[in-house]
């Protein structure tokens, strides 16, 4: 359906990242925000705070980010879309409760504009450092979706499609951005509010009496209620049966926890989306995502001017990573080079997808400023000299 | 069939999933028996009520009231409240849970939702020990006393919860014993028909844990212990309300006052700062005219 006109600043914008994030938030038809000061990523909830009362929405700043992150899934529960926004110390906190939104299928989103790590580390220079914790940071089994947008025309696109892919899949989303990317000012065009998609919640037609809670169909979601409904729901996150009851037997376990991995895992082609550049005929990929495939953009240039057929591969949606896409490039290329802004993430998944089939090469970075384009394009050079993938 | 009369708080629970997991004289099953007959007799839309607990023998109440039950995470009870509430003011909004959940890890939680005034009741079933864990000590557990993680006595000053939130602002703050059953079952219904943020501290027994680890007797000597040693004092002054082992025990209602909840006073302010152009946001339930099913019964 398309979008609430009220949420929607239609119209030619120089904004930077953190904005545009709040904009698409709201074009998607956010409304309610629950948020804690973080640099670099405070822009974004200060911006709803400002923008919610005269459109019907609220912030609230909570006490702390472990608050934060389950007030909005109240707010979810009580109907509206929610959002909470922080950096790499509050994502640490939050981490609970992204299991909890798994477990419950809470569909809400999490933004993280990355900053460099561990600890305190260093809070107003970016880093990519998150990406695994993202992915991985709550205990036991779940699987959850993660985007990653390379400028802030994307962060506009992608909190919308944040929001979409929540409300789809019943799923927690992480819109992992960084310092750069979040503080970056470019032109942002905000289409007119019917052009925008989004998508709603998945409200059952089911009456009080009919409804089973976690009752799913062929692509494993559930049907959505609220409270106030009538239909005396029953949420937890203890391991529960169709009806929201706890079940804390081995078969219920063993079902419940194989779906929400198989929601995400056998929907992967529908949910995965990346850019290609050149793929066919490449001697080289680059695979890389957010504020550094920008820059190994220019480190490919460089490589392609010196000869080497050099193929890109962008990451939007991070999680679930496209193992496919990567295992069918593999055995055709001499290597996948991958630099992020960490010392070596999502490199594992490119190295698993690629299984052996060639070599997969990091160009690490711990953080602080984005990588020297030459590095990346003298990566590129060396991993095409190489003959014989396997053997290197 | 038609002899057996139905216990009038049955609707109010989820009877499938009875029997609870509380231990025989625990009085968690009281106060949940106290709140479903307040809920009888209070002008409650119960559609458009809603239970939330944390975590722990009374973080499980949530899950047997046939309201929206929502079993959160450990603490986390009232900032979960606060977006339910906050997204659907026209809400009932109730958090129950135990004094570990809510005042140890959730203490931060509880402090500032009293300060913001959100218009919730939180009932807190203070049995001064973690029972679903095996005993340990609690915000609340009092000098002297045993626990599996202070084996050699309590040494810790206990929080008074009453004073606690009374200094944080909250409208509402009463204390009783579940020996005091239509006490707090009237005491729920007045919070019930009151807003802001409202708070009722239930002492109960942990037989299990507190009594037999501390040499107490069983649930039976603890109502026993209340009825001899529970002090009647309403408006008593929060500060005065200590705890000690098996020290008088204050009950009584000691706060009742009012100040603008949070929705009231964001939508004052915004009225103030936008005029026309704001629209507020509700502040609160729709009344309801008419007990729930089962007043008169509960009522007689």
């Amino acid at each position: 359906m398309p979008a609430d006109p009220s949420g929607v600043l239609t119209g030619q914008h120089y904004l930077d990242g953190n904005h545009a994030a709040c904009e698409g938030a709201l074009a998607a038809g956010c409304r309610f925000a629950s948020g804690y000061p973080i640099t670099p990523s405070t822009e974004i909830v200060e911006r709803m705070a400002s923008r919610f009362p005269l459109m019907g929405g609220m912030f609230i700043q909570m006490e702390d980010e472990i608050a934060a992150s389950i007030t909005l899934q109240g707010a979810v529960w009580g109907g509206k879309k929610a959002i909470t926004v922080t950096s790499g110390p509050g994502f640490s906190l939050m981490m609970e409760h992204i299991g909890l939104a798994a477990m419950t299928e809470t569909p809400c989103v999490f933004m993280n504009v990355q900053r460099g790590g561990p600890s305190t580390g260093l809070p107003t220079l970016p880093a990519q450092s998150d990406m695994m914790q993202a992915r991985w940071g709550s205990h036991g089994d779940y699987r959850l979706i993660a985007l990653s947008p390379d400028s802030p025309q994307e962060c506009f696109d992608l909190a919308v499609e944040a929001f979409n892919l929540s409300e789809q899949w019943r799923v927690p989303v992480m819109m992992m951005m960084d310092e750069c990317v979040g503080h970056m000012t470019e032109r942002v065009v905000i289409p007119p509010a019917d052009q925008i998609h989004v998508v709603e919640r998945r409200w059952t037609k089911k009456k009080p009496g009919d409804y089973q809670m976690y009752e799913v169909g062929p692509d494993l979601v559930p049907d959505m209620v609220k409270a106030g409904d009538g239909h005396h729901i029953y949420v937890t996150g203890l391991t529960h049966n169709e009806k929201g009851y706890p079940a804390m037997n081995v078969a219920a376990q063993d079902k419940l926890v194989r779906r929400l991995s198989d929601k995400i895992t056998k929907n992967a082609d529908k949910i995965c989306r990346f850019d290609e550049d050149q793929i066919e005929g490449a001697e080289v990929v680059v695979v890389s995502y957010g504020i550094t495939s920008r820059v190994a953009r220019r480190g490919v240039e460089m490589a392609r001017a010196k000869g080497v057929k050099v193929g890109m591969l962008r990451l939007i949606v991070v999680w679930p990573f496209p193992e496919k896409r990567i295992a069918e490039i593999a055995p055709k290329v001499k290597g996948f080079v991958v630099p992020e802004l960490n010392l070596g993430q999502m490199v594992q998944e490119v190295e698993r997808a690629a299984n052996g089939q060639t070599r997969t090469v990091l160009v690490g970075h711990a953080g602080g400023e984005v990588h020297d384009p030459e590095v990346i394009a003298e990566a590129i050079i060396k991993a095409a000299k190489v003959s014989n993938a396997r053997n290197a | 069939m038609s002899a057996i009369a139905e216990n009038p708080v049955n609707p109010y629970l989820r009877m499938d999933r009875m029997p609870s997991i509380w231990c025989p004289g625990c009085g968690i099953g009281t106060s949940v028996n106290c709140f479903a007959r307040a809920l009888t007799q209070a002008k409650l839309d119960l559609k458009k009520t809603s239970i939330v607990s944390g975590i722990g023998c009374t973080g499980r109440v949530s899950g047997y009231l046939n309201l929206d039950s929502f079993h959160t995470t450990h603490g986390r009870a009232i900032p979960f409240a606060t977006g339910l509430k906050l997204a659907n003011p026209e809400l009932n909004v109730i958090v129950y849970s135990g004094e570990g959940d809510l005042v140890a890890i959730g203490g931060n939680h509880l402090i500032h939702a009293a300060r913001r005034n959100i218009d919730m009741l939180v009932i807190c079933v203070n049995n001064f020990t973690y029972g679903m864990t095996g005993g340990q000590v609690s915000p609340t557990s009092p000098g002297g006393a045993t626990f599996t993680t202070a084996p050699f006595g309590q040494f810790e000053e206990p929080f008074s919860l009453p004073y606690l939130v009374d200094s944080c602002g909250a409208t509402y703050v009463a204390r009783w014993t579940t020996f005091h059953v239509r006490q707090l079952t009237k005491s729920i219904r007045e919070a019930m028909g009151k807003t802001g943020f409202r708070f009722i501290e239930v002492i109960s027994p942990c037989p299990t844990l507190y009594q037999r680890r501390n040499k107490l007797g069983d649930g039976l000597d603890a109502m026993k212990f209340y009825k001899e040693k529970s002090v009647l004092k309403n408006g008593a002054d929060t500060r005065e309300l200590r705890i000690d082992f098996q020290s008088e025990i204050t009950v009584g209602t000691f706060v009742d006052r009012q100040r603008p909840h949070w929705l009231q006073a964001m939508n004052t302010r915004f009225k103030e700062v936008f005029g026309d152009k704001y629209t507020p946001h509700p502040e609160g339930p729709v009344a309801v005219a008419k007990a729930g099913k089962g007043a008169e019964e509960a009522a007689n």
